[in-house]
């Protein structure tokens, strides 16, 4: 026990530590051993130095089951372009604009902020801001007829499955 | 095609530099100003790379890969003024 | 230097539909009547725009000949991960500093903050005198 948390003073989140690596080498664009072992020691370095400014650490274990989820994402970003390439080219004065307070059910904060980059991405809408007891999202519709349809849409499509994969 | 077609693709981008340009002058704002910068930003990272394959060179990568970090950390740095009055607390 | 026809033709399309996204993406930031809908245009637009160039760069340089490249990548992931932040960062400093939505927005959150709005610019806003009164 006492060996595993002096492990962890030394290096701090191995998994950040593995993500810089290889964001190293994605910058480099290359494997060549020195810049294999430079990536690695950044690695190291980074996290090791920052540690007194982020003392907690994020609960990401379940991270890599959102891959689905981003795909539809994908596509839905897709979606929303040619709908808001659409809003543009129509004239402003037709458009109508609302602010839309969402009521939030999610509690893990990392879910919180996939859900507000999520709505900034998709068909007309921006999150501008959260209240300070995390319960209402406040979002910026370009063009909504039908508000309670967008909540009830936002809820089934994206606020569901990240509460079924991240818990 | 690709050399017909990137001509087209970088004048259509001027344009959209100097929209944004437009936005960047007109203000009102003073939030609409660092918009049109954060959108001038985006879109000279797309020149950027249209010039690297216009010119067949991937030596100016760099430069593009720098201004997204750079417009981003300035955007953020700016509104972080505007609300708190002040970018380190 | 030998590229097949048709991925010629593919990286020309992602070219030229990421030009054509990304100009309609600034025309919503030079047309449209307040802040908060400027900032629809841009952080969709520009974008998925810079993302279909990049990925017709990534095809074209991959292809011709220098192995795969990853940096456009990189680019655009970072893009598409910084997007949000900024629009949420930016549409925060506008309500912080109670920048005017335009009339017909429904629902304004301004009854919800501690005071009334206040900007010099009532442009395609609701008449001014009332706002001031009010502070």
């Amino acid at each position: 026990m006492r060996a595993f948390q002096q492990l962890r003073y030394w290096w701090p989140r191995p998994q950040f530590s593995v993500f810089l690596l290889v964001l190293w080498l994605l910058l480099m664009n290359t494997l060549s051993p020195a810049q294999i072992l430079t990536g690695a020691f950044l690695g190291w370095l980074i996290p090791f130095s920052i540690q007194q400014f982020w003392p907690e650490r994020p609960q990401l274990r379940k991270a890599w089951r959102l891959l689905p989820y981003l795909v539809n994402l994908l596509w839905d970003i897709l979606k929303s372009n040619v709908m808001v390439a659409w809003l543009i080219m129509r004239s402003p004065a037709r458009l109508q604009p609302a602010f839309i307070r969402y009521p939030v059910t999610l509690t893990n904060e990392f879910a919180l902020t996939i859900l507000a980059s999520t709505i900034s991405l998709t068909p007309g809408t921006v999150s501008t801001g959260l209240s300070p007891d995390h319960k209402t999202l406040l979002i910026h519709a370009l063009h909504v007829v039908d508000e309670d349809a967008l909540i009830r849409h936002i809820q089934t499509r994206y606020e569901q499955p990240l509460k079924e994969i991240l818990g | 095609m690709i050399a017909a077609v990137i001509p087209l693709a970088l004048f259509l981008f001027s344009i959209s530099l100097l929209l944004s340009l437009y936005r960047l002058l007109r203000g009102p704002d003073i939030t609409d100003r660092i918009l049109g910068l954060d959108t001038l930003n985006i879109n000279a990272i797309a020149v950027i790379v249209l010039a690297g394959i216009y010119m067949d060179t991937t030596m100016i990568f760099e430069a593009a890969l720098l201004i997204a970090l750079m417009g981003f950390v300035g955007t953020i740095a700016m509104t972080k003024y505007l609300v708190r009055g002040d970018v380190i607390e | 230097m030998n590229i097949p026809t048709w991925l010629d033709a593919l990286i020309a399309a992602m070219l030229l539909i990421g030009a054509i996204v990304a100009t309609l993406g600034s025309l919503g930031l030079a047309r449209m009547p307040d802040f908060y809908m400027r900032l629809h245009g841009p952080t969709k637009a520009s974008t998925l725009g810079v993302g279909c160039t990049m990925l017709g760069s990534l095809l074209y340089f991959s292809t011709s000949g220098e192995g795969i490249r990853v940096q456009e990548v990189l680019i655009t992931v970072f893009l598409f991960v910084t997007a949000p932040v900024s629009a949420h960062v930016m549409a925060w400093a506008a309500l912080h500093r109670r920048v005017h939505c335009s009339a017909n927005t429904r629902h304004p959150p301004w009854p919800e903050m501690d005071r009334a709005p206040v900007t010099e610019h009532a442009a395609s806003s609701a008449p001014a005198g009332d706002k001031e009164s009010a502070d």
